[in-house]
């Protein structure tokens, strides 16, 4: 027997919008403990979708540990707690019925350090993301994806010719765009880079900035940076994190990147974007 | 004139004394290595002179009357450890998974020295366990593989149906199976530890690059523990290996020795290179002392390919590096 259109359960209506467009992010007063020692405290911020926000501050201010609530990495971390709630297009992330997955697939992350995995090609770090959630394409689909992902990052025109060579054997700055274009795969709405160029020489820290550009409008990107020239050049909003001496972390000023630099409204801001300290 | 300068540095004496220390510590203990090579050919050539190739191919054991020989037991040697590799590696990458993945911290320190305490269980313990409680306990099981797994040849019993209710249980005792399990029991802990040893260390960056793409922790293991565990988990399995193959005393409580080759795994009888030794070795003539001599160096050449397989492999994985240069 054949199932006529009738026999068909229809798949109930999905509410949530298509995956890979921008989503806003908002936190809304999010604390954070390691044990009994509080790094964050209450710190709500929108992060507007599809625009480059960057945080900005001087070590141990916590916003690296704020970067990482924003999509469930810092459970990881055995002592870690925390407060508050962080909306993805208005649904809460940490809500019980959300999946943990599902909330790191949507809001992807690029790290410090470059961390392909090194055993596979770099064909295969790009497709990484696909295995692990579930989502199988066909190899047309998938050699699409791959250059279409690595375009985005900047990387085609350096490794289309060695798509099956290790992706360890690229060089840093190489690395870290294969972990962008690894993180472009999936689709995710938002992406947080936590000092992506840290470990990267001039040259590949400009090709990154070129790629974070490029991405703003299709997905949301969150950038913490130690660089402040970076945070002026790739910006468009800017959140000033300052944790004053024993005291957890916290929001000073945040607003519109230009206007920050050149007008900031807290003494404190003026002084760290300055380089008076910091 | 341009020639290259003769490079010198004087280390001073701290540290000439320390390599010579050193040195000498690397240097004995290769010397032991060869010097218990070299005994045991010494030992061994009288009857490997007698015997030549046919001690290679003779499954009997009558030494006095120059008809010896290593097959039978050498078989059963590999077939024992092999048994005891198929029983333990799963064994034991489970519960090093568990242990370095998914075990809470209290639980994990619990396991970690259990895992280890059973590490240095004496093996004449696991022999008597095995021969007191598991050889019952496991019978119906080895009835069972016979009875449905028995079509396959080296899972069958000759001679007995075991479909017959009434056959005899007898069958299936003291047999390679049986011996097999008890030494995997016996090596599982070890090849545990050295999984655990190395999966905990796979890069923290690479778990974290995993799970931010919305992996599950069964899939950040895949595409990052595992891949940087293959040279833990194929060293840990050779050197259980190499310790099932020089297994003695529990193999010896267990089996009931036979001098035939005993492809048929399930049933009674079986040997075992070492088991021989220890059981002939008191009432040795000088010859046939000699050949016993010259069944141990054949083991100690398997064992030793083993190992320098084991070590060959490891090396060449990249368990312990990093995806940063």
């Amino acid at each position: 027997m054949t199932a006529s259109p009738s026999d068909t359960i229809p798949l109930p209506p999905v509410d949530s919008p298509a995956p890979g467009t921008a989503a806003e992010l908002e936190a809304r007063s999010v604390s954070a403990w390691f044990g009994d020692h509080k790094v964050l405290d209450r710190v709500s911020l929108t992060m507007p979708a599809g625009r480059v926000t960057a945080l900005i501050g001087p070590s141990g201010c916590g916003k690296s540990t704020f970067l990482r609530i924003l999509n469930r990495m810092h459970e990881l971390i055995p002592s870690a707690a925390l407060a508050g709630e962080v909306l993805l297009g208005g649904q809460d992330i940490y809500a019980p019925e959300r999946r943990l997955t599902d909330a790191r697939k949507q809001i992807g992350m690029v790290f410090q350090k470059p961390n392909p995995f090194p055993a596979m090609s770099v064909y295969e770090n790009v497709t990484a993301g696909l295995k692990l959630t579930g989502v199988r394409l066909g190899r047309d689909a998938k050699d699409e994806l791959v250059e279409h992902c690595l375009t985005k990052a900047g990387l085609w025109n350096e490794v289309r010719d060695r798509l099956r060579q290790p992706g360890g054997a690229l060089s840093g700055g190489q690395q870290q765009r294969l972990c962008i274009a690894r993180s472009l795969a999936v689709s995710p709405r938002v992406l947080l880079m936590d000092e992506p160029c840290s470990a990267l020489d001039p040259t590949s820290t400009r090709r990154v900035e070129e790629t974070i550009k490029e991405l703003a409008g299709e997905v949301t990107v969150v950038i913490v940076t130690h660089n402040m020239q970076q945070a002026a050049r790739v910006s468009d909003r800017c959140a000033f994190f300052l944790a004053e001496q024993g005291t957890p972390g916290g929001i000073v000023e945040h607003g519109i990147t230009s206007a920050m630099f050149t007008n900031p409204a807290d003494p404190r801001t003026a002084d760290y974007v300055n380089g008076r300290f910091g | 004139m341009d020639s290259s300068r003769a490079l010198y540095a004087d280390p001073g004496l701290p540290d000439r004394i320390f390599r010579g220390v050193a040195r000498g510590g690397g240097g004995l203990v290769l010397a032991v290595m060869l010097l218990v090579g070299g005994f045991l050919l010494y030992r061994a050539w009288p009857a490997i002179d007698r015997a030549r190739w046919s001690f290679l191919t003779t499954e009997a054991w009558e030494p006095d009357a120059g008809n010896f020989g290593i097959a039978a037991v050498m078989v059963g040697t590999i077939l024992i450890a092999l048994v005891a590799i198929v029983v333990a590696v799963p064994l034991a990458l489970c519960g090093a998974l568990y242990i370095s993945e998914y075990a809470r911290p209290g639980i994990r320190a619990t396991l970690i020295s259990v895992v280890d305490l059973m590490a240095a269980v004496p093996s004449v313990v696991y022999g008597l366990w095995g021969l007191f409680f598991f050889e019952g306990a496991i019978l119906p099981t080895a009835r069972w593989i016979a009875t449905y797994l028995g079509w396959f040849p080296p899972l069958g019993v000759v001679g007995v149906d075991p479909t017959d209710p009434l056959s005899t249980e007898t069958v299936y005792t003291s047999s390679t199976f049986i011996a097999g399990i008890v030494v995997g029991f016996m090596v599982a802990p070890i090849i545990c530890s050295v999984m655990r040893e190395v999966f905990s260390q796979a890069p923290a960056g690479e778990r974290e690059g995993a799970y931010a793409l919305g992996a599950t922790r069964w899939g950040m293991i895949r595409t990052v523990v595992l891949p940087f565990g293959k040279g833990g988990m194929i060293g840990g399995t050779m050197l259980g290996l190499g310790r099932a193959l020089g297994e003695t005393i529990a193999v010896y409580l267990i089996i009931s020795p036979v001098f035939v080759i005993q492809w048929h795994v399930i049933q009674s009888g079986t040997s075992s290179v070492s088991s021989l030794i220890a059981l002939r070795y008191g009432e040795a003539s000088p010859f046939g002392m000699s050949a016993l001599m010259a069944a141990g160096l054949a083991l100690f050449v398997v064992t030793l390919i083993v190992n320098f397989a084991a070590s060959s492999i490891a090396a060449r994985s990249r368990s312990g590096a990093a995806s940063d240069a």
